[in-house]
């Protein structure tokens, strides 16, 4: 057994949370220029290289690129052979967002019910999802999530008979109806099969993955492909105003699902495509 | 680079065209979901604002904190529809301009045409940018709503597109044309 403190992983997220709202990873810096570059569309182009601009002056000026600093989600895999010490694993991570939205002069955007809806002023609880893997290290994987974006997302429960096809058309269709709200360039998780929860799972961990890099498996990378194929004729463009760059990537994740369903869930990023990951 | 002062005249909104990138200049509000949920409250109890809304331009922003020595932190859009069942009641208000991201209903580009009023759209996920262009800011109601408060802010060259006009066409309705 490998003993790690808690405090370690308090220390993480709270460096995490402050590190991705102020500046991009360079995936999606990567993407962003690139974009910007292949662009046709003259106001589109203009966008694009406003929004790389807002990057730069928030790394510069230590202002969250995006005012809207999220609802903090944090994936752990836990390795089976560390032994935890120095208290909670759990508190240790909504100990890290506590300190870090504060320190990093970051929005609190939570409310304590969503029915009553009063701000808990610390930006806590943190969205957790814990598994248990083998080996003795903890892999922190940290996304703050804009909800511009995450209200345009949508679960589908297709038939098997809708198939493909209908895996595609329902993705594109919930992208043409994000539109303009989900602040585009967007990169969209898909995850398709498994149950109603496993089919979200996927789709938000897809949003955790660099910007551009392919799936592994073939079938997820031909989606992918054609996805991105199809929502770049939408012509919504960056902000909705026009243009080819809709989407900077799809990535997309299939699981095994049972003979009576054809799950699908679209999970929506925003060009502000904060991800970090840290390994203890 | 066309400059338009605030606050807004019916007869400078007229000179808009959707589509058209301008720059703004002058004083306007802030308010997002919580704050138009009271305003509204207060209108529909018969009771007095605690602002005035006549002529008034209104960005739909709950920026972040300003740190040490910042007017404000980072200070974008947020998503405009979540306002739409409120807009109609602030237009009759005298509330001429309003600035957001994304799409608005029918019926408040209706209302949009019929009050003479627009609907810009600021850049989306550039709350950094944007922030160079306020020059003051303050909290003036509703400051237990913290990031939702309403603050009176001061702008130069704060950059925006036409995104309703006073026609009533949309810059997101492209393909359907210009249509209410
Ligand atoms: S969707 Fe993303 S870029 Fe747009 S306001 Fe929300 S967090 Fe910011």
């Amino acid at each position: 057994m490998r003993e790690i403190n808690v405090a370690k992983v308090r220390e993480a997220v709270e460096a995490m949370c402050i590190e991705a709202n102020l500046a991009l990873t360079k995936d999606v810096q990567l993407a962003m220029k690139n974009a910007a570059e292949t662009e046709t569309n003259p106001l589109a182009k203009e966008v694009l290289e406003d929004l790389i601009k807002n990057e730069r002056v928030a790394s510069e000026l230590k202002v969250p690129i995006c005012q809207d600093t999220g609802m903090a989600v944090v994936f752990v895999d836990l390795g089976q052979e560390v032994a935890l010490a120095g208290g909670s694993l759990e508190e240790a991570i909504h100990a890290g967002v506590r300190l870090g939205y504060e320190k990093g002069y970051l929005r609190k955007s939570v409310v304590k019910s969503p029915i009553t809806r009063v701000n808990t002023k610390d930006n806590t609880p943190a969205v957790i999802h814990y598994r248990v893997v083998e080996g003795d290290q903890i892999r922190l994987r940290f996304a703050p999530k804009g909800f511009g974006s995450e209200n345009m997302g949508r679960l589908g429960m297709l038939k098997p008979s809708d198939g493909r096809e209908g895996v595609l058309e329902f993705v594109v269709d919930t992208v043409k109806k994000a539109g303009p709200n989900a602040c585009p360039p967007l990169v969209i998780g898909v995850g398709v099969g498994g149950t109603m929860e496993k089919a979200c799972l996927l789709a938000k961990e897809q949003l955790l993955r660099n910007v551009g890099e392919p799936a592994a498996e073939e079938e997820a990378r031909e989606l992918e492909e054609e996805l991105m194929e199809r929502i770049e004729a939408l012509d919504i463009g960056p902000q909705g105003f026009g243009g080819k760059t809709t989407a900077l990537a799809v990535h997309a994740a299939l699981f095994p699902t049972h003979i009576a369903g054809l799950p699908v869930c679209v999970n929506i990023n925003c060009h502000v495509a904060r991800h970090r990951e840290r390994v203890i | 680079m066309k400059r338009i002062q605030l606050p807004l005249t019916k007869e400078v909104i007229q000179t808009l065209r959707v589509g058209e990138k301008v720059y703004l200049n002058g004083p306007m509000v802030t308010g997002r979901d919580a704050a138009h949920r009271r305003l509204v409250e207060t209108l529909d109890r018969g009771e007095a604002l605690p602002i005035s809304l006549d002529g008034m331009t209104i960005f739909y922003v709950g920026p972040s904190p300003a740190r040490p020595g910042q007017i404000i932190g980072s200070a974008g859009p947020t998503t405009s529809y979540r306002m739409d069942d409120y807009t109609p009641r602030l237009l009759e208000e005298g509330l001429l301009g309003m600035i957001g991201k994304g799409r608005r209903s029918s019926l408040v580009r209706q209302a949009i045409r019929e009050h003479g009023a627009v609907y810009f759209a600021a850049l989306g996920g550039a709350g950094a940018l944007a922030a160079q262009a306020i020059v003051s800011a303050e909290v003036i109601a509703y400051p237990d709503l913290g990031a939702e408060a309403i603050h009176a802010l001061e702008v130069k060259d704060f950059p925006v597109v036409v995104a309703v006009d006073a026609t009533g066409a949309s810059v997101y309705e492209r393909e359907e044309g210009a249509r209410v």
